[in-house]
């Protein structure tokens, strides 16, 4: 278990390595510098600012500034938002984002994995045929279409009956955040529907439920015990893309939904070439990601007996 | 034993042959064989059979068609701006009224022919001879009346249904004197019958019942010069024909039927050519690390672990940057490429477990010790039993890639203007979303039924053609 651990972060850390790198040297293949579009008066300013960000350096000599600052955790300072450094960026709008995140993944992980158990278990009854025409829906659609109509239904009610069943959007209180949780898990929660579906017929058909059954252990045990358990097993290793999956889905709720989270932030220091913060975000959301898919792994091989047998 | 006859060769000879006929060859009249159907009649024949699937197909030719084939029936330029109909609803056949620059509105005062007595409540009287001054558009309505010369004013009101009793609708201007017979309205209207309402206010400013109202018939209202570009010999105050909007138009003015089309060529193009492109990039780097093992395979691995391991949208995001930077880039190309880049992995571990399990097969073992070349075994072996694994990822990546495409347009870091997509439309009606829904629907509709299609015709192939590949369903 232990060694199975060591290597999952080793390949993690591996992997941020070339999430830093690659995003380094892909920003800086861009043409023109980050300078360009601010408004430099003359030359002497020019450099000034470039001596101050370390712009007039080797290319290498800037990489090995970037690792080590990444290393300390500092990202910089935003070039189109004066004074205001990327980590306070990130410290100001990520828990807004990650909170939305986790609203969405539970919402995403429950209806998933029940909606998938009761279509296998109801196979090809009316309970399957429903849960697996939402699940091709939820796929088919995108997330900002479902946002949009809800929206749109919304402010309809508001109008008609003068009751605001939700907030249409904005942030800050709890009712906020059900509809964009709510929609933003959508896409993973079909996903995840489906994954468990054929889990689960894959367990009804195995022998130990065949002889639980035999030995007359109650269905609803039986159901809870033997096969919700072993099924749920595969659907927990894509809990790690999923999170990934919602959290740059997130982007798209953020703005239709008006939220303050850090995903607007990277669209809008796209939009706006703001390079450091696009630097600073992209590496801090790769490791993130790459964190939360090790979490979730070592939690696997902690669940899963014969990862855990294997890996001893 | 016992009873068995013995025949004398005497006897038999005496056996009369006239009884004895060849008997008649006729074909088997019950045989239990099915027919032999190649692999493809085969899947063939379980694609039509399952509804699912046929339904996917025609609806994904229909999107197809209704994008390349559609621009050739709605010959609408779909980056033209009318700015004379902006934000139109959806209508069929519309008229325009043609007008020239409207005058600058001045109210009108009529002289008081006597001085009436401050309080003499009795002489308010509604006014009189209500009409409307020249055409009425939905850019302006401009009413005349005669006065009455006493109270404190008008109210004008503007309602969309024949005004019962005391509701006259919205107040659309407030006159404050009683001498002034004029008014002018200037809000964009729909081109509908409206009722507008003169009510006559009290010496303190309250409006009284005494109200008098005329329906009025609001028209288009076009310029001259863009009405010439629709009729040429078109003339001031001609009524012509404009073209008309099924889907409407966005706020620019420009046609949403045909931005849908143009948009639609734009997303389907990028969603089926990074595909291929993907698939076939996938193909050839699987393959090679399948087929020749060794270090090769190794290295080729191991770069498609990593790009797996990068988060998806985020590095297409920064690709699309370093790759579209300057201004009045479409961005197709970049987004194109950067979809190749980042989607290649899949297709190369599926290619590359499918000729590992392929080449350890007998068959291909058996043709090797033949010493069939190694084009040979790609040719004849290879490439037949994946080709029906490799159509199914082709499907399902169609519609990711649209997905993705529509994912970046829509938060407006895909394709920009002037090209559009069905992303790209979304993203620019999404500002009006509650006041025009319509325009936001109509893209957000196509981009589902696309997805859509292509999932289910991706479902029905992976059931016609590799029935293994099912996952328990």
């Amino acid at each position: 278990m232990f060694s199975y651990a060591m290597k999952r972060i080793l390949i993690g850390l591996m992997t941020v390595y070339a999430i830093a790198t690659i995003t380094f040297f892909a920003m800086h293949a861009v043409p023109g510098d980050p300078l360009m579009r601010a408004k430099v008066v003359n030359e002497v300013v020019r450099q000034n600012l470039e001596t101050k960000y370390g712009l007039n350096q080797p290319l290498f000599v800037q990489y090995v500034t970037f690792l080590t600052n990444m290393l300390k955790g500092d990202f910089g300072i935003s070039f189109t938002q004066q004074n205001r450094s990327v980590n306070d960026i990130i410290r100001e709008h990520f828990p807004v984002s990650a909170l939305l995140g986790l609203v969405a993944i539970i919402t995403a992980a429950l209806g998933g994995i029940v909606g998938g158990a009761v279509a296998a278990i109801r196979r090809n009854q009316w309970p399957d045929r429903t849960i697996m025409s939402l699940v091709i829906l939820f796929v088919s659609v995108p997330s900002f279409v479902f946002a949009a109509f809800a929206q749109v239904g919304l402010a309809e009610i508001k109008k008609k009956f003068g009751v605001e069943i939700l907030p249409v959007a904005g942030w800050g209180t709890l009712a906020h955040l059900i509809l964009p949780g709510l929609i933003l898990g959508l896409g993973t929660m079909a996903f995840l529907a489906r994954l468990m579906r054929s889990s689960m017929l894959e367990v009804v058909h195995q022998d130990y439920i065949r002889t639980a059954k035999a030995k007359g252990v109650a269905p609803i045990k039986i159901f809870i015990r033997h096969q919700l358990r072993n099924a749920v097993l595969p659907v927990i290793t894509f809990l790690g893309p999923a999170v990934a999956a919602i959290t740059t889905g997130g982007f798209v709720a953020e703005i239709v939904f008006a939220i303050p989270g850090l995903g607007r932030y990277f669209v809008q220091a796209v939009q706006q070439l703001d390079y450091t913060v696009i630097m600073g975000l992209t590496v801090f959301y790769g490791t993130y990601l790459v964190i939360v898919v090790i979490i979730v792994d070592i939690i696997y091989g902690f669940i899963d007996p014969r990862i855990r047998i294997a890996g001893a | 034993m016992s009873n068995e006859q013995t025949f004398s060769v005497q006897e038999i000879t005496k056996l009369d042959f006239e009884l004895f006929r060849p008997a008649i060859k006729e074909d088997s009249k019950l045989s239990i064989v099915r027919p032999s159907l190649s692999y493809w009649q085969d899947a063939f024949r379980r694609f039509v059979a399952n509804k699912q699937s046929l339904f996917a197909f025609t609806l994904a030719h229909v999107l197809i068609l209704f994008s390349f084939v559609g621009p050739f029936f709605w010959t609408i330029d779909p980056t033209y701006q009318d700015n004379t109909s902006p934000s139109t609803p959806p209508t069929l056949g519309r008229k325009a009224v043609i007008v020239g620059d409207a005058p600058t509105f001045e109210p009108k005062l009529a002289k008081l022919v006597e001085t009436v007595p401050a309080n003499s409540h009795t002489l308010i009287s509604s006014v009189s001879n209500l009409r409307v001054i020249s055409t009425p558009t939905t850019q302006r309505v401009l009413l005349e009346w005669d006065p009455n010369g006493v109270g404190g004013g008008y109210t004008v009101y503007r309602d969309e249904v024949e005004p019962l009793g005391d509701r006259w609708g919205v107040p659309v201007g407030d006159i404050a004197t009683p001498q002034q017979f004029n008014f002018e309205d200037i809000q964009t209207l729909e081109d509908r019958l409206y009722y507008y309402t003169i009510v006559t206010k009290d010496f303190n400013g309250e409006e009284t019942d005494k109200a008098l109202t005329i329906p009025v018939q609001v028209l288009n209202a076009i310029d001259l010069e863009s009405a010439r570009t629709f009729v040429a010999d078109a003339k001031l105050g001609a009524v012509i024909d404009l073209p008309a909007a099924p889907l409407g138009t966005d706020s620019l003015g420009r046609d949403i039927l045909a931005r849908l089309m143009s948009g639609g060529r734009v997303s389907l193009f990028i969603g089926v050519f990074a595909s291929v492109l993907s698939v076939i990039f996938g193909i050839a780097l699987g393959g090679v690390a399948g087929f020749f093992g060794g270090s090769i395979d190794t290295v080729l691995m191991r770069l498609t672990d990593l790009i797996t391991g990068l988060p998806f949208l985020l590095f297409m995001i920064l690709l699309k940057v370093v790759l579209n930077v300057g201004p009045g880039e479409s961005g197709i190309t970049a987004l194109l490429i950067s979809l190749v880049v980042l989607s290649w992995t899949g297709t190369a571990r599926l290619v590359r477990g499918q000729i590992l399990q392929l080449r350890n097969s007998e068959f291909v073992q058996a043709a090797r010790m033949m010493g069939a070349s190694s084009g040979y075994l790609i040719a004849r072996h290879m490439l037949p039993n994946l080709i029906g694994v490799i159509l199914v990822t082709l499907t399902f990546q169609i519609p990711s890639a649209i997905f993705t495409e529509a994912f970046l347009s829509f938060i407006g870091l895909g394709i920009a203007a002037p090209a559009t997509s069905w992303g790209a439309m979304c993203n620019d009606a999404i500002q009006s979303l509650l006041t025009r829904p319509y325009e936001f629907f109509a893209p957000a509709i196509v981009i589902s039924l696309t997805v859509l299609s292509f999932n289910l015709l991706g479902d029905g192939l992976r059931d016609a053609l590799d029935p293994k590949l099912r996952s328990n369903e």
